[in-house]
């Protein structure tokens, strides 16, 4: 029997917070700014965009050109670690149901990688019960959530382009870049047929931050998902993290798999366990204070595998709704050709790492068969090549007539293939829609009761399936896509989907958008947190991740997390300094 | 410090925090840049592990290896602009490309079997043994999907898999990005569409745009 005890840290910590993604990188960050004594638990490695870089990397550095791997499911180049599966950590599922749950265990967590579209909820995202009567309104409104809003703006940095949109609130923008040029083709058509179009909003610095002389500038190199080496786009390591640490005030404790969130006789939270990835030990640090940010789903797991004897079912979960609302954003996409693109002339068309403009949701939900919206993402343009670069020329060069002005039979080889490459390079383009489900009680994780991964800890089971909601909206957004690339004098080159599969719908979990796990209400039988993201059952246990999401609306949650997180960690200050937790 | 300075440190990388070391190396071209042992992007153990367990292992046969050179440097071959996909090493792209994507590997090894046995039957020798002459005809009769004669279906799906890898495996080297005239993947300031490109699509930004788009101080 090997020797098997568990050690303790002798350090008696005010806040112990799990997870250094927006959440917790943001809990960590106005914690210290406070001076608060402070341990950060990370399951994955330490990262830092500066010193781990794929930035400004070339295609032939990856020895597989960047292609996709178990271990970096976006490629080689991307920034985050993991993906929809990891080795030894599996989860399973209910029914034959779907979910496909995208890890990334790493500092900073899958703020690494993500798109940087930071939009705010609008009013309406707060109170869609008002309005349509599914699901629920949160306690909040808009106006509680505002100010913080303001303060993330200012703090991390947004570009984008003052609008007065009822349900699409500005924020404090930096300048937004130009549109590359199928983007202005894009933006033509789309007027045409009454789809607004209007500059997008990311998470990168296209002036540098006044008074933050940590972060540079964008130079447009179009790899936001890479990671930063001047720190000029958003990502809870490099923005948050790094100045938390800095403070002096965080110890950050990599590669700690949380376990159990530890409870007294009183039923008070007074810290956590995991277990040391490196040496396999198990580990206690203990806090006044515990903030979970491990994602929406890591952190309905650690809450239900926190049974005690006076929590049978797991840790705030009196409501016996941890897990349950569990939901995405819905996704579909389509691909267009652009036949007056080809034989383009060259030019550095990179920008920004993302689209320099993007649809908001335009119509009125009462007039169409399915309650909620989506809104539209675009991509195109000279890209820089990557594994897949050509592949299915047989589908193109068929279609239309080369630089010769003759249409030759399909696929071919030779010299003349070699020019198709060249010529109808950067004359594709494609759009996604990303939507909002409706929360359901019936959509959920709970833990598998036969299922332990490889720290013996308790898995996930996932139980979810989309309804008739969101597979209309999927078509409605299909049929928008045919329109718009019609429109545009293009072809559609795949995406045409049907009935026979929900119009493409992404399998839940996909858009990497999962929320509502934890949500917050003021009835403690309906709701897992309060306003503030503190439990109801357990008074110093804070949830900062999507879970306390109510509804997830048709915008990305990262602004509303960060935003959530910054209002939770001053409400959190306010209750020690009078010393109700 | 303005933005041109500020590019100009980029590109140079000397200052500061605002460097990185890899930004010097990344923006020279690597032949001019005395590259560090291993890989030149950020590996996990994990991933540095598998990697040089798939380096060592070997795939394809030479006999094989010589049918990939041969059929990639048809698909891609030398012209005015650039080399052939021989010269970009596609075929060691290939070689490990399947050892990294075991799903390419019954279907490249079944292929090239394909391939020969065809030959065998039409022109009783293996295809790198075949004339150009032959191997005309028989890429001529596998190459274009759409009026290929249903009895060599499956040589067409292994033409369009090795079609696939080499147009990637070659466009995605140094000879074929170049040969693409991709301009990017440097440090530089976005201001949109180059003026002769909008002339040439009848486009224009409009005022509002001009207005509120970023920018620069120099």
């Amino acid at each position: 029997m090997p020797d098997f005890q568990i050690r303790k840290n002798p350090k008696k910590y005010e806040v112990c917070i799990v997870g250094s993604g927006a959440g917790g990188g943001m809990a960590a960050y106005m914690l210290a700014q406070a001076g608060v004594k402070v341990v950060l638990l990370e399951a994955g490695p330490m990262y830092d965009p500066r010193k781990n870089v794929t930035q400004l990397k070339w295609p032939w550095e990856s020895l597989r050109r960047g292609a996709s791997t178990p271990f970096r499911h976006f490629g080689d180049f991307d920034a985050a670690y993991g993906g929809w599966e990891l080795e030894g950590e599996p989860y399973t599922h209910k029914n034959n149901t779907q979910f496909d749950w995208f890890r990334s265990r790493m500092l900073g967590g899958r703020t690494n990688h993500w798109g940087r579209i930071s939009l705010r909820f609008g009013p309406k995202d707060f109170k869609r019960k008002s309005i349509d009567g599914l699901g629920d309104d949160w306690p909040i409104g808009y106006s509680d959530v505002a100010p913080y809003y303001d303060r993330v703006d200012q703090l991390i940095g947004v570009f984008g382009s003052t609008e007065h949109l009822p349900n699409d609130p500005d924020s404090i923008f930096l300048p937004p870049p130009k549109p590359r040029l199928h983007e202005l083709m894009i933006k033509e058509a789309a007027t045409k047929i009454n789809i607004p179009v209007i500059p997008s909003r990311l998470s990168i610095l296209t002036k540098p931050l006044p008074n933050n002389t940590d972060r540079g500038a964008c130079f447009y190199c179009a790899q936001c998902n890479r990671g930063c080496t001047v720190y000029g786009d958003f990502s809870s390591s490099s923005v948050l993290v790094n100045p938390a640490l800095k403070s002096g005030h965080v110890d950050l404790i990599t590669n700690a798999m949380a376990r159990e969130i530890l409870t007294d006789d009183s039923g008070l939270a007074t810290g956590v366990s995991y277990v040391d990835k490196n040496d396999l030990q198990e580990y206690e640090v203990s806090a006044r204070v515990v903030i979970l940010a491990a994602s929406a789903c890591e952190s309905a797991r650690l809450l239900l595998n926190s049974k005690t004897s006076r929590f049978p079912n797991g840790l705030a979960n009196s409501s016996n709704l941890v897990g349950r609302y569990l939901h995405d954003s819905t996704g579909t996409s389509m691909g267009g050709f652009l036949p007056s693109l080809v034989g383009r002339k060259r030019y550095n068309e990179d920008g920004v790492g993302g689209m320099h403009v993007y649809t908001p949701w335009w119509l009125d939900n009462k007039k169409l068969d399915f309650p909620r919206g989506y809104h539209i993402e675009y991509w195109g343009g000279m890209g820089m090549p990557g594994y897949g670069f050509g592949f299915g020329m047989q589908n193109t060069n068929g279609k239309f007539p080369g630089r010769d002005g003759h249409v030759r039979p399909a696929g071919g080889y030779g010299a003349s293939l070699k020019d198709d490459y060249r010529y109808f390079y950067g004359a594709s383009f494609g759009m996604a829609g990303r939507g909002e489900a409706v929360a359901r009680e019936d959509n959920y994780c709970e833990i598998d009761p036969n299922t332990v991964d490889k720290y013996g800890i308790p898995v996930l089971r996932f139980h979810y399936k989309w309804s008739e909601f969101e597979v209309k909206q999927a078509r409605h957004m299909k049929e928008t896509f045919q329109e718009l690339i019609e429109k545009m004098g293009a072809i559609v080159t795949w995406g045409k989907d049907g009935a026979e599969n929900d119009y493409g719908l992404e399998t839940p979990g996909r858009i990497i958008h999962e929320v509502g796990t934890t949500r917050m209400g003021s009835d403690p039988k309906k709701s897992v947190v309060n306003e503030y993201n503190q439990a109801h059952d357990c008074k110093n246990l804070f949830v900062v991740d999507g879970g306390p999401f109510v509804s997830q609306a048709d915008k990305n949650p990262t602004w509303t997390i960060l935003a959530l997180a910054m209002r939770a960690s001053e409400y959190i200050m306010e209750e020690m300094k009078k010393q109700n937790v | 410090m303005d933005r041109r300075k500020y590019l100009k440190t980029l590109a140079v990388g000397t200052v500061g925090t605002l460097s990185a070391p890899a930004l010097l190396s990344s923006c020279e071209s690597p032949n001019e840049v005395a590259k560090p042992a291993g890989p030149s992007i950020d590996r996990t153990p994990a991933e540095l592990a598998h990697e040089a367990k798939l380096m060592g292992d070997k795939f394809f046969d030479e006999h094989e290896m010589k049918t990939i050179a041969l059929l990639a440097d048809l698909i891609i071959p030398r012209d005015d602009v650039s080399g052939s996909a021989t010269d970009a090493k596609v075929p060691d792209f290939i070689e490990f490309i399947v050892k990294d994507m075991p799903r390419h590997q019954v279907p490249m090894r079944g292929g090239l079997k394909w391939l020969d046995v065809h030959c065998m039957k039409h022109h009783s020798q293996a295809f790198i043994n075949c004339s150009e002459a032959q191997q005309t005809e028989v890429l001529d009769a596998i190459a274009f999907p759409e009026r290929a004669q249903p009895e060599v279906q499956q040589g067409v799906a292994f033409f369009n898999l090795m079609r696939d890898l080499t147009a990637t495996g070659f466009f995605t080297s140094e000879i074929g990005l170049k040969d693409l005239g991709y301009q990017g993947n440097r440090p530089n300031q976005w201001d949109g569409v180059p003026a002769d490109v909008l002339a040439q699509y009848g486009l224009a930004y409009d005022a509002r745009t001009l207005d509120i788009s970023v920018k620069y101080d120099s």
